[in-house]
């Protein structure tokens, strides 16, 4: 194109002005903060807010971090025996005595043996003032099984006793077994998910992402898995486990057992998420840039649900450690010496414990406050899973 | 409409031949038969072992052939009605399950109906002031009834129920009317000891049941349509119930399919807590003691209930709600 005749070029001129893209409109830090925040942030600016959520991890956080010290926090070891204090019922803690102050103590029992009904009875003694130590050196341990240590967080008094929920027909300290227990019952969930989580991502994925007979056959292996009844079917894999492993193999018998049904519903999502986003816009560039349809998977596709799939995982925990209750209270979960929380609560599976010793219940608390933890903290995982919501 | 029914009841048999083999496969796993541990409780006990008998039982159910040969053997003989022979009771598989069906229909349909009776008011009752301190309490209690084991809630119900109530323990009647024909007075009696297991096994079912219809008939409840209902000064009462109640009960309709096994299969460990005559304690005992006619006739006839059902939900959906397509994919 020419220019007409008479026309002259317009000046070329650049603004000596500093350059400043906020000029026009300015963004708030806040605002600034939002935009340049990664998806992590994000997700924990959503998570934080999610009260009872925030408050369930951090439980959650504590309570995992007994497992590693559960030798320091226990008053007994697990298998150590009161001979003299079989179904003792729980000593409550005082801390004034006559009026007077003298921190925390337990007043000790008097053992009697009832003849007309046998049955054992203590009754605390007021004399017998048992103050509790602390930072203290009580009984040997082995620490993790690798050393010999004696230091404890709380200990009895010297020759005294400390049953805080009472004792079991061994004479056993249920507290005691109650922390030991946290080792078994709460990485069992964790082991139970990571196999199903595996299994989940690697069957849904596939049936997903290449479709044909593969997803066929998954989708009704995966339909016949779901259709047969939860607890027979757990019932009949726990009764393969051969008699003779030993119990830590046992252990991981079981979890594998979980794991192995409860793949199924996280298949479905992962196979059904991979069908919705092979449509998305980025996949068909990432294709036209001629990545491999395994990069697209790994890099493109599952770090876009990861999250969500991970906070489903989270969900399915306390299935499964009711799942581990349930097996061990009909006899064929976790054996002893293995000590969980259902394998106490075994214990306490007749009526007579529930009238005459009613302590032996206690197992209960934890795993309840454990699954509301891991439901609080699952939903306000899935909910900051998707950020922009 | 036809077609869809008829090609989703051929879809039906692969399903139902892999579960069979599944099953037989599972329960032949652990070593060891269901004879040869009585031989050895007999020996154990001191008492002849009539070989004859054995050796008849072991012709008669093939246990000398190959698991391949018995496989075809149990499947065949369920296609004419022969579901095999309970060794522990020395019965067929139909007389032992007969026997105990009525009362698990029984507890069961009792607990379907506290549930849905739970659940129904006290979900509308969260979705509709959601965040609230009724949902708030509500849901919480919800949660709790999931997060404590059935099996405990069971023990501690039975007890409170004999302290405070002086109802008998265990079962489902007071022992003075086991063996006798029905009457009003042992109706009464079923009905004094029913609560129990309603209550434990309905309470996780409730719990998770408030919580879908709360979320579902939130969904619904923010749609445009629901406003405008409002805006056009529909009565609140039909704005809820005759629009979004109704779409909001899909998830209803598709759990029809999975309470079909459920009625059958009456919650197996409460049972056993409670000593109830129904069919889950049944089962559990034939799966430990390899009582593998009745453990697998039984758990065969549970997944072609569920499968049944699902087939029975999905047509009830694609019937109900016109916008779901019957060509693949019919669930979501």
């Amino acid at each position: 194109m020419t220019l007409p005749a008479n026309a002259t070029r317009l000046p070329h001129t650049v603004s000596d002005q500093p350059f400043d893209p906020d000029a026009i409109y300015k963004y708030t830090d806040a605002q600034k903060a939002l935009f340049e925040a990664s998806q992590l942030r994000l997700m924990w600016w959503k998570f934080r807010r999610h009260k009872p959520a925030l408050i369930s991890g951090i439980f959650l956080a504590v309570l995992y971090f007994s497992i590693l010290i559960s030798e320091l926090l226990a008053p007994y070891n697990l298998e150590t025996r009161n001979s003299s204090h079989i179904y003792a019922p729980p000593q409550a803690i005082h801390l004034f005595h006559n009026g007077e102050f003298i921190g925390p103590f337990v007043y000790g029992f008097d053992y009697k043996l009832n003849m007309e009904n046998l049955k054992r009875e203590y009754v605390p003694n007021l004399e017998k003032v048992q103050p509790l130590r602390f930072f203290c050196s009580g009984e040997k341990y082995k620490f993790w099984g690798l050393f010999e240590a004696s230091f404890r967080f709380v200990c009895p008094a010297e020759k005294g006793t400390m049953f805080l929920l009472g004792t079991d027909r061994l004479g056993r300290d249920v507290l005691s077994r109650i922390i030991y227990g946290a080792r078994i019952s709460l990485t069992i969930g964790l082991l139970g998910v990571g196999v199903s989580l595996v299994l989940g991502i690697v069957i849904g994925g596939m049936a997903g992402y290449y479709g044909g007979l593969f997803d066929v056959l998954s989708q009704r292996l995966i339909e016949v898995i779901q259709s047969l009844p939860s607890i027979p079917l757990w019932l009949a894999l726990a009764a393969i486990l051969p008699i003779t492993w030993s119990p830590i193999v046992v252990y991981f018998g079981i979890t594998v057992i979980l794991g192995l049904l409860d793949w199924t519903g996280l298949a479905r999502t992962v196979r059904s998420k991979l069908l919705a986003l092979r449509e998305e816009d980025y996949v068909s560039a990432a294709q036209v840039m001629g990545a491999s349809s395994r990069r697209i998977v790994f890099r493109h596709l599952i770090p876009g649900f990861a999250s969500h799939l991970i906070a489903t995982a989270t969900i399915a925990i306390p299935t499964m450690i009711l799942g581990e209750t349930t097996l061990s209270f009909l006899g064929l979960g976790l054996r002893a010496p293995i000590t969980s929380w259902g394998v106490l609560l075994t214990e306490a599976q007749n009526i007579n414990a529930v009238a005459l010793y009613p302590w032996l219940l206690w197992p209960v608390l934890p795993v309840i406050l454990v699954v509301l933890a891991y439901n609080f903290f699952g939903d306000g995982l899935r909910d900051a899973a998707d950020p922009y919501k | 409409m036809v077609y869809y029914i008829f090609r989703r009841m051929l879809m039906m048999i692969p399903t139902l031949v892999i579960t069979s083999a599944l099953i037989f496969a599972i329960i032949e796993a652990p070593p060891g038969d269901y004879l040869e541990s009585y031989i050895a409780e007999l020996k154990a006990q001191g008492e002849a072992v009539d070989t004859a008998r054995i050796e008849y039982l072991r012709k008669e159910y093939g246990f000398d052939k190959s698991p391949v040969e018995r496989y075809f053997n149990w499947v065949g003989g369920m296609f004419v009605g022969d579901f095999g022979y309970s060794f522990a009771y020395e019965l067929p598989v139909t007389a032992v399950v007969g026997d105990r069906l009525f009362l698990t229909v029984v507890v069961s349909m009792a607990t379907i109906i506290f549930t849905w009776l739970i659940a129904f008011p006290i979900g509308i009752y969260s979705a509709t002031r959601q965040y609230s301190w009724g949902d708030y309490g509500f849901t919480f209690l919800g949660l709790l009834g999931l997060a404590i084991p059935n099996f405990l809630l069971a023990l501690v119900l039975m007890y409170l129920a004999n302290v405070w109530f002086g109802t008998s323990i265990g079962g489902l009647v007071d022992p003075a009317f086991v063996g006798q024909p029905m009457s009003w007075a042992k109706f009464v009696s079923v009905l004094h000891h029913l609560w129990i297991p309603v209550i434990v096994i309905g309470t996780a079912g409730t719990a998770g049941m408030i919580r879908r219809i709360r979320a579902n008939l939130l969904d619904e409840l923010q749609k445009q349509y629901v406003t405008t209902a409002r805006a056009k000064g529909l009565h609140p009462f039909k704005a809820l119930v005759k629009y979004p109640l109704r779409m909001s009960l899909n998830f209803f309709i598709s759990d029809i399919g999975s309470l079909l096994p459920a009625v059958i299969s009456g919650a197996e460990v409460v049972a056993i807590v409670l000593s109830l005559e129904t069919t889950g304690p049944l089962l559990i005992s034939a799966l430990q003691q390899q009582d593998m006619y009745l453990a697998g006739s039984f758990l065969m006839f549970l997944s072609l209930l569920t499968v049944v059902g699902v087939l029975i939900s999905d047509i009830a959906l694609a019937w109900l709600d016109p916008r779901i397509r019957l060509s693949g994919g019919v669930r979501k």
